[in-house]
């Protein structure tokens, strides 16, 4: 019985195989939107805030000091200094036209305030349209002001042959991602966004095409069964979904250097249930759609944007109203971020990630038994 | 002989529309049943609920023994079934076609290779293996459908209007596999619009708007079925004589049939008469008048206008 059951499988998987290597539509989807999407998040979506572009107008430039000051940002990776200026009409056209970021202006009496130890004002001006960028670049300036400030208080004490007074001193020591890359952080969550994308969109096409062809009226009138009918569909996208795995991965690792610190083992076993659940995904879409662009657009819908926006790809959890944190607990790819992301980056094995795991396999069981069961109740 | 198909009441409705109204009929075993109406009539509908694709609304049946409500996966093991739009995988190759409904009949190993020749060679596919199916012919594409529905061997086949749109060659050597095929002691169920191919079954039945309102052998259907009675009116130029016909007193209606004139009157032996004098009168040159035998085609459209007549007067 078991025998005869997978003689069909292996007919229906075939078939969808022949099929999928005919159609060059289906081919290049499956197998170009993998590498698109990674050399476009992977070079173009950095989150990394440096290089800010700074223009400088120094009214006090005679004096040393004020020279000194801006050596801190000269030397600094965070900012950048496209020119300087000596008035606030070209400040103005150039935050404008947006060809700077920030304008600092240090005053006249810049020096002399600070050697005669008074509180010298100076000037920032900030292109506040991205709030983000805005809030980030005004931080890094406060840091150079602040440490500019330290060897200031401490010049000062020594000259006067006192003690410096004490202070605080934070030791920062980054794990997992040392150099905070926002391309570790984010190549992940693309991995798990293909996948999920590619998944959906292919079979959510199979079972639509072969009603829209009348080819499914042919395949029930035979006594294959619901179950067969879907694993042998199942049984290609896998296949593929799962190159397109490998596929990032290989990009991660070759491409953009991004470490991998666990289990090559748990991350096939736990992708393999991510897989099984998308790809049910996708059947139940096709079956209750019977047109291909009703189903496509289907799928799109509800594997993009979900997966884009409410994953904890780019933006975080814990920064979202409570209501939808609750939503992104239903979001399948909001564990399988956190599975790729640890272990990649931190090498966890399936004890920290065991209740992930969990969620991913009730996901693929509900996903595959409602597959079979939408597919029987249209079949027969 | 054994039944190999029957129904009782059996009724399908899709929201308030009727598409089946509680029809009964039987099939014998090694029978051709014609099942015949125009389009719409009710009968893909029919075909599709005996081969367990559809579920019916109500009543009762079987199929090779099968009840068509809950042993709808017992049937489809032993019925092909080939429904009216082409529906093999028109980018398959023809022997990926016949390896892949191979499979999902389960045909043994050691019979594949067997039942792969018959099927080439029956279609007359030979030398055409490799060929993408989308490339062939319309013939020859429904040759290679009826094959795959014919792969497991089944005791019975379903054809819904396999020849339509077909040419005259192909559909006549079309009919002589399906009296092959009931020689062997197929059951062969089909359904077709065109009339003239009923000539072929052994018993038929008429279906219109839902409802069966003829059955029998073709013969049956002529001389029983027919309260009226054709006369073949043979003349030069009949096109022109057509409409001067119709309008004698007696006569139902007239229409051209090849190149005589066929008409349904109520009564031969006033009408004979009566056309006769208008074409002597006239001076039509020779003509002939007679009562003939009515051909299915007139037993149809007849049976059609008195049920449509009956339904008008009921409302």
């Amino acid at each position: 019985m078991i025998k005869q059951r997978l003689k069909r499988i292996k007919a229906i998987a075939w078939k969808e195989f022949i099929q999928i290597e005919r159609d060059p539509r289906s081919l290049s989807l499956a197998l170009g939107i993998p590498i698109f999407l990674l050399l476009i998040f992977g070079y173009g979506l950095s989150l990394d805030i440096d290089h800010v572009a700074t223009v400088v107008w120094n009214q006090d430039a005679s004096s040393k000091t004020s020279r000194d000051f801006l050596l801190n940002f000269k030397n600094s990776k965070y900012f950048k200094i496209t020119g300087y200026t000596d008035n606030y009409r070209d400040i103005e056209r150039m935050i404008n036209n947006g060809d700077t970021m920030m304008a600092l202006i240090i005053p006249k009496d810049f020096s002399h305030y600070i050697e005669s130890g008074k509180t010298a004002p100076l000037q920032l001006i900030v292109d506040g349209s991205d709030a983000n960028t805005a809030t980030i670049a005004m931080g890094y300036v406060r840091s150079v002001v602040s440490r500019y400030n330290v060897e200031l208080l401490a010049e000062t004490f020594n000259s006067k042959g006192l003690k410096p007074v004490k202070s605080l001193d934070v030791q920062p020591r980054i794990w997992f991602n040392e150099g905070l890359v926002s391309t570790w952080f984010i190549t992940p969550g693309v991995i798990a966004m293909i996948i999920m994308i590619i998944s959906a969109l292919l079979t959510s096409l199979t079972v639509a095409r072969e009603w829209e062809r009348g080819t499914m009226e042919q395949l029930i009138s035979t006594p294959v069964k619901a179950p067969e009918l879907v694993i042998g569909k199942f049984i290609p996208y896998f296949t593929i979904a799962f190159f397109d795995l490998l596929v990032g991965l290989i990009m991660a690792r070759v491409l953009f250097g991004v470490p991998f610190r666990g289990s090559y083992l748990l991350l096939f076993f736990l992708s393999a249930l991510f897989l099984t659940g998308a790809l049910s995904q996708g059947i139940i879409i096709s079956v209750v759609a019977k047109s291909q662009l009703m189903a496509s657009q289907l799928a799109t819908l509800t594997t993009l944007l979900p997966t884009l926006l409410l994953s904890g790809f780019i933006y975080p959890i814990f920064n979202m109203p409570k209501f939808l944190q609750a939503v992104t607990y239903l979001i399948p790819a909001r564990y399988y971020i956190i599975i790729l992301r640890d272990l990649f980056l931190k090498g966890n094995g399936i004890i920290t990630l065991w209740d992930e795991a969990l969620f991913l396999f009730l996901f693929a069981f509900v996903m595959l038994s409602l597959a079979i069961r939408k597919f029987k109740k249209k079949v027969a | 002989m054994d039944t190999a198909v029957s129904v009782s009441k059996l009724e399908k409705k899709f929201g308030q529309f009727t598409a089946v109204n509680k029809i009964d009929f039987e099939v014998k075993q090694g029978e051709i049943f014609g099942f015949l109406g125009p389009n719409g009539a009710g009968k893909s509908t029919t075909i599709r609920m005996l081969c367990g694709i559809i579920p019916p609304t109500s009543g009762t049946g079987q199929v090779g023994g099968f009840d068509i409500n809950r042993e709808q996966h017992k049937i489809k093991e032993h019925i092909g079934y080939m429904s009216q739009k082409f529906s093999l995988y028109n980018d398959l190759t023809v022997e990926e076609n016949i390896n892949f409904y191979s499979g999902i009949y389960k045909i043994p190993q050691n019979e594949k290779e067997e039942r792969f020749k018959a099927v080439i060679h029956a279609a007359g596919l030979e030398g055409m293996e490799s060929r993408l199916t989308v490339t062939l012919a319309g013939g020859w594409k429904q040759r290679l459908a009826l094959g795959c529905a014919l792969l497991h061997k089944p005791k019975i086949i379903f054809l819904d209007e396999p020849t339509s749109g077909v040419d005259p060659i192909t559909r006549a050597s079309f009919w002589d596999t399906i009296k092959e095929l009931a020689s062997r002691g197929v059951t062969v169920f089909i359904t077709t619009h065109y009339m003239d191919e009923a000539e072929n079954t052994n018993r038929m039945v008429l279906i219109y708007r839902g409802n069966i309102i003829a059955m029998g052998t073709p013969s049956e259907m002529k001389t029983k079925c027919m309260t009226n009675e054709v006369l073949e009116v043979t003349v030069a130029n009949s096109q022109d004589w057509l409409e001067r016909i119709s309008k004698i007193p007696g006569i139902k209606e007239a229409a051209l049939f090849g190149a005589n004139i066929h008409t349904v009157v109520y009564d031969s032996a006033k009408a004979k008469p009566a056309i006769e004098q208008l074409l002597r009168a006239e001076k039509a040159g020779a003509f002939q008048v007679n009562k003939i035998l009515p051909s299915l085609e007139d037993v149809f459209v007849s049976l059609i206008e008195n049920y449509d007549k009956t339904e008008t007067k009921k409302n």
